[in-house]
């Protein structure tokens, strides 16, 4: 079904190449009774055989075609399952059902500075958050100068990062993030840290890599920089798909639904 | 079996890839080590030196012992069993100490592990100082055999690395295992002969509890770090007992096949497991 409407939105005849091809994926999680990370609670309860798990389904059902190139925003409330599709697209959740393939290299900001060790230098965690994003040291000693140039932070770099504020570190984290263009960038709603003037910053760099043939997908509860950046968009809702297609549509009909929902 | 290569293929491939992140990881592991601390990585040379100036000085006084070159014996056997304890205590929160990363990014997991163990061996060889102190100042004399202890050094890394996949994986489900391992490790420790040898179980004439020949044949026969240690004895110190202990090139090829087995076991659970550590870290 939502593989139909997304060929309807481009009805081109030559098409670029699927960079994302999710498939009747679903992703499961057992959610124990009480949190089990206790052994002797684990064998009591496995000879008691009350070891009764309820299934949760994050996503179900989700089909999602994507080319490269293309821009897409995820929106949708809290736990409707943006940031698990996210995650099932970079790998870090295995699908229960379905299949997720996935051609090319990805750059995920799920959180800015993730693979920061607090206790290293800002130089330091530049080159291993470079190297967790598959960039060999030779390359980031290149592309270092550029990369302190971009976040604004030449006076910090020997200062360990856990003297940084929140905002510094989301400007590290998407220098090395960006310092290449990938095939694939993942942007969960980690803008919203920096200062305006960053945010800008942030946005026109990411134009520019959409420029050079970068897939976008995007999460911000924010409209505008959706509408600035997105093409297309998917409405999720527990977990499913609620509607895809073009940016100003699914938008639209989400704040319907939003409405609706503050009238009842 | 043509998919079972295809995929080896690929998890080399993507080995190399992160090459260049084991080698960072490793290298801040060494630094956060003694960052701020005035001695600095001198300090892998001096703390396995002076651990075994205590030992050396409460044994000999508290024992009687017929052992050779006491204090060689000692830190051969102590360098040997500190990487084992430091390797795998490491290894074992390599997974859950990274949840943060690994909730948010792609990287193989057992990287962090691999990462741990290395630091530790990196600093094992650090601590080979104190043990060429040692031979230098109990005139032990050098010999070309001595280059062979990296026969039982690689054993014994590799011994490790499995065992610190098998209680990554492990950890990630029951944190206990970080509480029990502690104990683990201090009964591995007396049962291993560090600071005694295991021909003194033979004559011991005291009635124990356990019959001591006996509890000689098990350490002999399964406790794999009396494999390595007493390889590298051999190699360093010529410490050989013809009385009871297994000649040396018996314990080379079964601390092999140790090694590879618990690779193996190591390997076979971290993967079975690894895609559930995310629902669990």
């Amino acid at each position: 079904m939502e593989q139909i409407l997304t060929e309807q939105v481009k009805p081109q005849a030559k098409q670029p190449e699927v960079v994302i091809r999710i498939s009747d994926a679903s992703v499961r999680f057992n959610i124990a009774g009480e949190k089990l990370d206790d052994l002797k609670e684990f064998f009591i309860k496995l000879v008691k055989r009350e070891l009764r798990f309820k299934e949760f389904y994050a996503l179900k059902n989700i089909n999602l075609t994507i080319r490269k190139g293309e821009s897409w925003a995820l929106i949708g409330s809290n736990g409707a399952g943006k940031s698990t599709l996210l995650k099932l697209i970079c790998g870090i959740l295995t699908p229960y059902r379905g299949t997720v393939t996935v051609k090319g290299e990805i750059a995920p900001l799920i959180e800015l500075g993730a693979g920061f060790d607090p206790n290293l230098t800002a130089e330091e965690n530049i080159f291993i958050n470079g190297a967790i994003l598959g960039h060999s040291r030779k390359f980031m000693r290149e592309q270092y100068e550029s990369i302190v140039e971009f976040a604004e932070l030449q006076d910090f770099m020997a200062l360990p990062i856990k003297n940084y504020s929140s905002g510094m570190r989301a400007r590290l984290g998407f220098a090395v993030a960006t310092v290449t263009a990938p095939d694939i960038l993942i942007v969960d709603e980690v803008l919203a840290v920096g200062d305006a003037a960053f945010q800008q910053k942030c946005r026109d760099r990411i134009r520019e890599l959409l420029g050079r043939g970068t897939t976008l997908l995007f999460v911000s509860h924010a409209k505008p920089p959706v509408m600035e950046l997105c093409e297309k968009a998917v409405w999720m809702d527990h977990g499913e798909i609620k509607k895809i297609g073009a940016t100003e549509h699914v938008y639209w009909a989400y704040e319907q639904y939003l409405n609706e929902m503050k009238n009842k | 079996m043509k998919k079972f290569f295809r995929l080896t293929k690929e998890r080399f491939k993507k080995f190399f890839k992160y090459w260049d992140l084991l080698m960072l990881l490793v290298q801040r592991d060494l630094k956060l080590k003694y960052r701020r601390s005035f001695l600095g990585y001198l300090w892998s040379v001096l703390n396995p030196l002076l651990s075994m100036i205590v030992m050396a000085i409460v044994f000999t006084r508290m024992f009687k012992r017929n052992i050779e070159n006491f204090p060689l014996y000692l830190i051969c056997g102590n360098i040997l069993f500190s990487f084992m304890r430091d390797s795998t205590t490491q290894a074992m929160t390599s997974v859950i100490s990274n949840a943060s990363l690994l909730k948010k990014t792609y990287v193989p997991k057992y990287i962090f592990t691999l990462s741990k163990v290395t630091s530790c061996m990196v600093n094992f060889v650090l601590s080979l100082g104190a043990l060429f102190i040692v031979m230098i100042a109990t005139k032990q004399p050098f010999r070309w055999m001595n280059f062979m202890i990296i026969v039982p050094i690689v054993e014994l890394y590799v011994f490790c690395l499995g065992l610190g996949l098998l209680l990554a994986a492990g950890t990630v489900f029951f944190r206990d295992i970080r509480n029990i391992w502690n104990v683990v490790t201090l009964a591995w420790m007396y049962l291993t002969p560090i600071f005694y040898s295991l021909d003194s179980f033979n004559d011991s004439k005291t009635k124990d509890i356990v019959d001591m020949s006996k509890l000689g044949l098990f350490i002999r026969r399964f406790n794999p770090l009396y494999m390595y240690i007493q390889q590298f004895r051999y190699f360093i110190m010529q410490y050989e007992s013809t009385l009871v202990e297994v000649p040396c090139g018996v314990l080379m090829w079964r601390g092999a096949v140790c090694a590879g087995l618990m690779l193996i076991v190591g390997l076979i659970t971290f993967n079975a497991t690894k895609n559930k550590f995310i629902l669990y870290i």
